[in-house]
């Protein structure tokens, strides 16, 4: 039985929650970096590592989450369309209703609205729910439980009934899904009073962000995305939360502060490799908390490289960049020596046609020629 | 796919689950004819005797649609052609030759209305004269809970009158009263016991009125002080009570599609997706809720009539696979019988239940409607005087000797002395804190909003003459 909890801090620091001396020691074999390591630089760390970890695929960790956190709380539960038997339609919730009944991994009928609802009473009534959308964008049904009554009850209700819902699901451009089906949720969601939002972008803070979610008395929406499912990576075998409202030092740097977040990271880190051999030095953040931003680490950042690129899979107009754009500038104004410079996706409905979608998402080059530009 | 039964942990895991279990100690537990006998789901390696679905995995019990031969046309029912059929997915069909539609439901032979007492208080003899009416007609209530009832509704008449005044005055923004419509709330509390969640619409105080609300908590929430449960952040009539098991009223109509607990659902957002969306569910994951309907004709200015064409919202029930009835919402103990009924059936069977109550909605909408510029004013007048719950009932309880014009006059009179105290108090209360503002967005409050509420008072500082000066910095 695990008794000590890690709780991996941003920078890479670790706290401990039991005060085991086992434990501490075990704290300094832990993996905390999490960009996916290459096999090489792993083989040359001791070989007490292999035992620690384990190596998995994205939402088999976000499973393993879902799996550890109801097996610590009777109250967790899942709801949402296919999630039983079937195993959820990203395989997420696979083998959990053979293990925990059909009564708590409960395929619901498509009718976002009214299963978002029951989600929300059932928190209300002392439940810990996680409703998956099989898609964010049909979340778009429960615009208004979500606004309404997720985000507003334990206000208007004067903090009578809490709502420990978490809302997750895949979102973000595909592989020619169609506009309907790629859906950047978070810019609709970012100004609801009362919510959290996190977006996950590798297996390792998939997981951690999963049980910190499902943990968080507030209600919190943790965006995947679809294309990041079959990330490999490997993860500690100690228990292990992340932070909700911390973004992740993803690589440190001294000329330019790129913020990103979920799988615009990986098209940073492409870019990062090439900036590199330019003779750039890049700082990326992966901002990971979408409401509210940890404008602590952003700001820390800031006042080393005094540049920044924000790069995001949103809509220009209204985005988590245009958020992000105005609240740096709001509170680091003196530390810019250039505008804040936003990659985002154009304001069009995702086209199905593949070349064209390619074109609607920020790639590396852009991110390249944006990060020369902003040095001059 | 093979499933393996896993037999469910002993902690409790749903709300019905546990709830169930308290309820279910005391039940028999038969397994008889066609009811499927609902057991809580950590129960089920228990009990052997109700059938597996044949796929091989436990689903709720019901997958196969019973037997209704409701729509079979009277010149095909041959004995041949009844046993033929077919299986689709959802059970067994019987073919028919004749290309007939079934035709919608009736707005001729309409589903009848349950009632006790007529228009004049008198328990209804059945006709039939057997015993078995004559005791489903008797009214199975105390002296004691009668009496209760009628009082609250009382209570219920004289707080929306004096709050509705308090409104025209000025002294309140806005109120919403359940004028004609007391019965409903009142007697359907008095059938369900306290641990049952209520998720109500906005026209029900009774049910907080007969739990233990007090006037001054009514007064505090309508005036938005410092005392309010909800801290002064929703409008008027916006009543919650995690104590009373009452939820939070929310605007937005047809919110209440929520868990699987028992439930009294009162709607009159009958039209909304949520509404259909949450009896399909509830049927299909057998759910012991109660659903309420306050068919009360006008969705503000929208007549009945302009908002469906079926036979009101009972038949809706039946479309569903719920058991439904219509009962004349306007009779306390029609009421209070019909839900008690339900409850027992949604609690024992395990399954939601659908009362639909006609009644009549005398007042406004709201403090922000005029009804009189839709319908004519003898309609109202009409149902105020000949049709009202109140004196309907009243009527039965003073017949009985329980009752009588003295006390009725005392009732009121305290009851109005009671309410003005109320009033007063709670417009003299402080107003809540500017903190409160911030407070109960998230469980901590975080930096942004701390930031915000600096920033705030700072700007409130500055040009005080601008800013309410009644609420507390």
């Amino acid at each position: 039985k695990k008794t000590s909890l890690v709780v991996v801090r941003s920078d890479g620091s670790l706290n401990l929650n039991t005060g085991s001396s086992a434990g501490a020691r075990r704290l300094d074999q832990l993996v905390t970096n999490a960009v996916a390591v290459s096999a090489s630089l792993l083989s040359t760390s001791s070989t007490s590592l292999a035992v620690l970890i384990h190596e998995l695929l994205l939402y088999e960790a976000l499973r393993e989450g879902l799996e550890e956190e109801m097996d610590r709380d009777n109250r967790v539960c899942v709801m949402g369309e296919d999630v039983g038997h079937y195993g959820g339609s990203y395989k997420v919730t696979r083998g959990l209703a053979d293990k925990f009944g059909d009564l708590r991994v409960l395929d619901t009928p498509i009718a976002e609205n009214a299963f978002t609802g029951m989600g929300i009473g059932a928190a209300m009534t002392g439940l810990r729910p996680i409703v998956e959308g099989m898609n964010m964008g049909f979340l778009l049904l429960a615009f208004n439980q979500i606004s309404n009554n997720c985000g507003m009850l334990h206000y208007t209700s004067g903090g009578q009934f809490t709502i420990p819902i978490v809302i997750r699901g895949p979102g973000g451009v595909g592989r020619q899904l169609g506009a309907e089906h790629s859906q950047r949720l978070e810019s609709y969601f970012q100004s609801i009073p009362g919510i959290q939002m996190v977006a996950c972008s590798t297996p390792y803070n998939a997981k951690g962000l999963m049980k910190a979610a499902i943990r968080s008395e507030n209600p919190v929406i943790l965006f995947e995305h679809v294309l990041l499912y079959n990330l490999k990576e490997r993860i500690p075998d100690e228990e292990y939360i992340c932070n909700l409202e911390e973004a992740e030092m993803v690589r440190p740097g001294e000329h330019i502060t790129i913020l990103t977040y979920s799988r615009m990271r990986y098209h940073v880190m492409q870019a990062a490799k090439t900036l590199v051999n330019k003779g750039y030095d890049p700082e990326v953040i992966d901002i990971r908390s979408l409401k509210p931003f940890d404008l602590h680490t952003i700001g820390n950042s800031v006042k080393k490289t005094h540049r920044v690129l924000i790069v995001e899979e949103c809509m220009r107009t209204g985005g988590i960049g245009a958020s992000l754009t105005a609240a740096i500038n709001e509170n680091f104004i003196d530390y810019l020596d250039a505008p804040i410079v936003c990659l985002s996706s154009q304001d069009v409905p995702t086209p199905y046609a593949g070349t064209l979608e390619e074109f609607t998402i920020v790639q590396p080059a852009q991110i390249v020629t944006a990060v020369e530009q902003l040095c001059q | 796919m093979a499933f393996r039964v896993i037999t469910m942990k002993s902690g409790a895991m749903m709300a019905t689950a546990r709830y169930l279990t308290r309820r279910n100690m005391t039940h028999g537990g038969s397994c008889c004819g066609n009811h499927h006998h609902h057991h809580p789901p950590f129960e089920r390696k228990k009990q052997q005797s109700c059938s597996r679905s044949l796929s091989g995995f436990w689903r709720f019990n019901s997958t196969k649609a019973s037997a209704v031969d409701v729509y079979s046309s009277d010149e095909d029912v041959t004995n041949t052609n009844h046993h033929q059929g077919l299986d689709f997915p959802g059970g067994h069909v019987s073919y028919t030759h004749s290309l007939n539609f079934i035709s919608k439901s009736s707005t001729q032979n309409r589903v009848p209305c349950y009632r006790v007492l007529d228009d004049n208080g008198v328990v209804i003899r059945s006709s039939s004269g057997d015993l078995e009416s004559q005791l489903q007609q008797q009214p199975l209530i105390s002296q004691q809970t009668a009496l209760k009832i009628y009082r609250e509704m009382v209570r219920l008449q004289v707080m929306d009158t004096i709050f509705y005044e308090a409104q025209r005055q000025g002294r309140l923004s806005f109120y919403l009263t359940s004028t004609g419509e007391e019965a409903i709330s009142v007697a359907s509390a008095a059938a369900l016991s306290s641990d049952d969640v209520v998720m109500p619409q906005y026209r029900e105080p009774g049910v907080l009125l007969w739990r233990g609300f007090s006037l001054r908590e009514f007064a505090d929430q309508c005036f938005g002080n410092k005392d309010d449960y909800g801290k002064g952040r929703q409008m008027p009539i916006h009543y919650g009570s995690n104590k009373l098991n009452y939820f939070t009223v929310s605007s937005p109509l047809a919110f209440e599609e929520a868990c699987m607990t028992q439930l009294l659902l009162c709607l009159n957002s009958y039209l909304q997706g949520d509404f259909h969306a949450g009896l399909n569910f509830a049927a299909v994951t057998e759910s012991p809720v109660v659903f309420v309907c306050r068919n009360n004709g006008w969705a503000i200015s929208t007549n009945v009539s302009e908002q469906f064409r079926s036979d009101g919202i009972v038949v809706k029930g039946q479309a569903y696979g719920i058991d439904s009835i219509r009962v004349d919402g306007n009779d306390a103990l029609a009421v209070y019988n019909s839900i008690r009924a339900a409850r027992q059936m949604a609690v024992n069977q395990g399954k939601p239940v659908l009362v639909e109550f006609l009644t009549y909605r005398v007042g406004h909408h709201s403090t922000s409607d005029d009804s009189t510029k839709y319908r004519p004013m003898d309609e109202i007048e009409h149902w105020k005087v000949t049709r009202n719950p109140v004196s309907r009932f009243r009527k039965w309880v003073e017949g009985n000797g329980w009752w009588n014009e003295d006390e009725e006059s005392e009732l009121r009179s305290a009851t109005r002395k009671q309410l003005l105290q109320a009033i007063q108090a709670a417009e003299r209360t402080e107003k809540p804190f500017l903190e409160e503002m911030f407070t109960d967005v998230y469980d901590e409050t975080p930096s942004n909003l701390r930031e915000q509420q600096e920033q705030l008072r700072e700007i409130i500082k500055r040009h005080p003459k601008d800013y309410p000066s009644d609420i507390p910095v």
